[in-house]
């Protein structure tokens, strides 16, 4: 602890010697520089050519503490500490940014990348539901932990999800654990029709289960697809496996001969309901048509050494590999995530009859994340390193109606603001008042944060197993915010912890209120700011440290801090 | 009025608060309203009550039974309080109210995929990747909550669900989302009511600078939640809430279920004068072993808590000012399917609603003797929500403004349905 206040002291003195000289400065023009990255070059000039077409001017950039916090926020999933903010800040190297994009994605930050990347994908794959026993939450994070931490290239991690067999839960006497299982253990009821509609959605960026009952009233679906694909999934199978007390212990992914509705793998009929009330046959066949063996049996050889036999989930990996859907659907994805929207909305529909807002820039992304082996943290690079990315939130005269909360398109002339996801909330406000056991996570910090997280989830009490949450701007995500365990934990005043530090690190109150403005907001604060927090300072008289108290209160309270800007 | 240690504290509380909201406008005027004495809401009101049935009841179960039909399934019909109207053997307590409610049997629409049906039923429009539309709890706190300005809880709740949001009208008419328990989570910091306004006054000072710099909307409406989450803290309407403030035989009649709690509570929300309750039951979507899973479970839930609303309001004299709609995102395919469950189905359907200025005991509209058709004049969404806001007194002429500019018809320019009127 002594050393960590040590640090602490010295973070804050730095940063305050650093604050003085980078106060109000300009981001220098280095930001219109692509910093020799052909793909960061590429992205620019097809936003600017859209800027140029609606006849929109771009924000300013965003100050350097503000950019600074988007980036952090947006790769690891948190706020930088004082001291990041100051190193970034004071630096007066040209290339600072493109170099702090290289920690965050290096070694340094690896845990902390793991761990924010895990969050956004075990809500994309399994969903918030935290009650669900067809699905193991460790066991489907540790494997994404596993994958993001060692980058794997974005095909095998589709690849493993999709194909993936063994048991979802890594516990003691449990055989072949693999997490990966858990993307699909629960989705396996009524012969997987789930299972299709996420690997659809997810990896295609296809909304197929509209089709499931019936062809689709205004894009190009037809029912026939539906099942088609999801015929791909007719031999996998979720099995209980059960503990002596019956208590059911884990799932078991396996692949096993499809015999179809005649009992024979030769035949393997899938037989869906048409809407007249008739029945129809499906068999394997991908979204653009391409068809496999019909053998529901899995591959083998016979006693004379024939191969026979298919394994339809691997096919379909293959299948989607090779899709030009595929690299579309997670570029628009990643790119949503850092710029506020996708070029389509919803993100996860790229169907014929959802056109996007910057075609070919998806298309031209797309191809070049193929071509770069399917990298994920080479995306992430190009596009923290755009000049969209680098705009300020501030509209400015040219672009007020770029705004695609009015229903246009966006054209990303400025920086969209977006509130933090809980999970991103709760890791900064750790990180604001510097408690650092939770920052990297594991699974025992992962399980702190899911107890806190269920609080805002509701269900919507379909087979779909869909949700929400609260956690939106509502009534009950400020009652949080004023009342909650969490803030008074990150609030309190006790010997050691962050407003203890502040108060005692012999700083002048001026000093102690920059430092509080700093942790949690990345700047400053205005003249104004600072003379109401020296009413408190006065209004609390002796006691600075319950006046630092309120005036961190309230700043963890502000649109500013919840809003990623 | 007397005056309690705690009704002290709150004036105190209030007064303390008086500017300390963090939108200089709205502050004056929740000030005063807070310091008026805002106890009760005597005057009357109008409300509605939505019962969300999640996950799509197979209505032809329940209100428009096919007895002897291949797709019939196993229930008997019965007879009810109301003429000529039959309903589901497992719904015995309603059979006695249903001359307080009327039942469309000709609803026909085309969303039949959880998410589009619920957002398609909540706001009448499909969705719209450029517009996000407002639900019934939106648009009718909206348009009521001028009747009760001493209202101080939130015109929008949604018990036991999350609902679907307010759209373009922004986040101040978004759901207030509580448990069928009527515990508000951290409703209370236990902060020293002084210091809890010296606070909101420095929050209010940020809050006003990041507005200032016009970055976008949701900077601003982050500030008008503040204020209304100050204004609940505040308030002794909160009240409304607490379920074990009913006597135990009446908690005992709408059930000891998630949902005959929330039916509960939306009777005091309405007599708190709260415009729009939602109360959810979820579970519907019976694609295996429908028909155990409704006798035994579903059925007996709604009948009770249902029953036991709809006879309270009556006898409080409140369901003339109360109007009830029963639904869910869709139905279910007349054909059984080969897990004895019933798939999606969209196509030809039942609500039911009543109360408010609704006409009583009818039955609207007829599908074909296997249930798969409507063969009278079909209704959609948008006359449903055209028809419950006529029933509030809601003019259909009212038209907003979507954030785009764009004018937006209430309910979508839906019809009345005549039948329920007469």
């Amino acid at each position: 602890m002594n050393r960590l206040r040590g640090w602490f002291v010295a973070a804050v003195v730095l940063g305050l010697m650093a604050a003085r000289c980078w106060a109000g400065r300009a981001v220098a023009a280095e930001s219109s520089d692509s910093y020799g990255v052909p793909q960061v070059k590429f992205i620019n000039e097809q936003i600017a050519a859209g800027w140029a077409d609606a006849g929109l001017q771009p924000s300013a950039d965003a100050t350097d503490g503000e950019w600074c916090r988007r980036v952090f926020l947006d790769v690891v999933g948190r706020i930088p500490t004082v001291a990041e903010l100051n190193a970034f800040v004071s630096d007066s190297s040209v290339t600072k940014k493109a170099e702090l994009v290289d920690r965050l994605l290096g070694d340094e930050y690896v845990d902390e990348y793991a761990r924010n990347w895990t969050d956004v994908w075990t809500t994309t794959l399994i969903g918030r539901d935290v009650d669900n026993d067809m699905v193991s939450r460790p066991g489907m994070r540790q494997w994404l932990r596993r994958a993001f931490s060692k980058n794997l290239p974005y095909d095998r991690f589709m690849e493993e999800l999709v194909t993936a067999t063994g048991s979802n839960t890594n516990k003691e006497g449990v055989e072949g654990f693999n997490g990966a299982t858990n993307f699909l253990t629960g989705k396996m009821e009524e012969g997987g029709v789930q299972a299709t509609a996420k690997t659809a959605q997810i990896f295609l960026g296809l909304h197929v289960q509209c089709t499931q009952c019936h062809d689709h009233p205004f894009n190009n679906g037809k029912q026939n697809q539906f099942w088609e694909f999801n015929a791909f999934f007719r031999q996998a199978r979720a099995l209980r496996r059960f503990e002596e007390t019956m208590d059911v212990q884990s799932i078991e992914l396996v692949d096993e001969d499809f015999s179809g509705e005649g009992g024979d793998p030769n035949e393997a009929e899938l037989y869906y309901d048409l809407k007249n009330g008739l029945k129809k046959v499906a068999y394997p066949v991908f979204v653009d048509g391409t068809e496999i063996s019909k053998t529901g049996y899995l591959p083998g050889k016979t006693a004379e050494g024939n191969a026979y036999g298919v394994n339809r989930r691997r096919e379909l990996a293959q299948l989607i590999k090779a899709s030009p859907m595929m690299p579309k659907a997670i570029v628009n994805r990643v790119w949503s995530h850092f710029l506020g929207h996708g070029f389509t909305k919803p993100v996860d529909d790229l169907g014929d009859h959802n056109i996007p807002s910057h075609p070919e820039l998806l298309d031209g992304l797309a191809a070049e994340f193929r071509e770069q082996s399917f990298n994920l943290k080479e995306l992430v690079r190009w596009i923290a390193l755009s000049k969209p990315y680098s705009l300020s939130s501030r509209s400015a005269k040219g672009n007020l109606r770029d705004d695609p909360s009015l229903g246009e398109k966006p054209k990303f002339s400025h920086f969209y603001l977006r509130q933090m996801r809980a999970e991103e909330l709760y890791e900064s406000l750790l990180t604001a008042t510097e408690v650092g056991e939770s920052r990297v996570g594991g699974e025992r910090a992962a399980k702190k944060k899911d107890e806190w997280l269920r609080q805002f989830i509701i269900a919507f009490g379909t087979d779909e197993g869909d949700d929400s949450t609260t956690f939106n701007g509502s009534i009950a995500q400020v009652l949080m915010m004023f009342n909650g365990e969490l803030i008074k934990v990150a609030t309190s005043t006790g010997k050691g912890g962050f407003l203890d530090r502040v108060a005692t690190a012999g700083l002048k109150n001026s000093g102690k209120i920059d430092a509080i403005y700093l942790a949690a907001l990345a700047r400053k604060p205005s003249a104004k700011e600072v003379a109401k927090a020296n009413e408190l300072m006065i209004a609390r008289k002796g006691d600075a440290v319950g006046a630092l108290q309120d005036i961190w209160w309230a700043v963890l309270n502000s649109n500013e801090f919840i809003l990623n800007h | 009025m007397f005056q309690t240690p705690a009704d002290m504290n709150r004036r105190h509380f209030i007064s303390h608060l008086a500017g300390a909201a963090a939108l200089a406008a709205p502050a004056t005027a929740f000030t005063n309203s807070l310091l008026a004495n805002a106890a009760d809401i005597k005057k009357r009101h109008k409300s509605a009550i939505l019962l969300w049935m999640g996950g799509g009841p197979s209505t032809m179960d329940i209100w428009d039974l096919k007895p002897g039909s291949a797709t019939g399934g196993p229930f008997k019909q019965i007879s009810t309080s109301a003429d000529g109207i039959a309903i589901c053997e497992h719904m015995p307590s309603m059979a006695k109210q249903m001359h307080h409610m009327s039942i469309v049997r000709s609803m026909s629409t085309r969303e039949a995929d959880h998410m589009r049906g619920r957002y398609y039923m909540h706001t009448g429009y499909v969705p719209n990747p450029n517009v996000e539309h407002p639900s019934y709890g939106a648009v009718i706190a909206h348009e009521l909550a001028e009747q009760v300005p001493e209202l101080e809880i939130p015109p929008f709740v949604s018990v036991g669900g999350g609902s679907v949001g307010p759209g373009f009208l922004g986040m101040t008419w978004a759901p207030f989302v509580v448990d069928s328990n009527g515990n508000v989570r951290n409703l209370d910091g236990g902060i020293d009511p002084v210091r809890m306004a010296q606070r909101l006054d420095m929050l209010a000072t940020i809050e006003k600078k990041f507005i200032g710099e016009k970055r976008g909307g949701s900077a601003e409406d982050h500030a008008k939640v503040l204020d209304k989450t100050v204004k609940l803290m505040t308030s002794r309407q909160m009240e409304a809430f607490k379920l074990m403030k009913e006597p135990e035989a009446v908690r005992e009649r709408y059930g000891a279920t998630g949902f005959g709690r929330g039916c509960l509570m939306a009777r005091r929300l309405v007599e708190a004068g709260v415009p729009f309750v939602e109360v959810d039951l979820g579970g519907w979507d019976n694609h295996a072993g429908i028909f155990p899973t409704l006798q035994n479970q579903k059925l007996p839930e709604l009948d009770k808590a249902m029953s036991a609303l709809i006879s309270d309001l009556a006898d409080r004299g409140l369901l003339d000012d109360t109007a009830i709609i029963w639904m869910g995102e869709f139905s279910r395919t007349p054909n059984i399917n080969g897990n004895g469950g019933r798939d999606h189905w969209a196509r030809s359907w039942s609500v039911v609603v009543g109360g408010g200025g609704f006409k009583r005991g009818v039955v609207v509209g007829e599908t074909s003797s296997d249930g798969k058709e409507v063969v009278s004049e079909p209704y959609s969404s948008q006359d449903v929500m055209a028809s419950v806001l006529a029933s509030l007194g809601v003019s259909l002429e009212t038209t907003f403004t979507a954030k785009n500019g764009r004018p937006m018809k209430i309910a979508n320019s839906g019809r009345v349905i005549r039948e329920l009127f007469s």
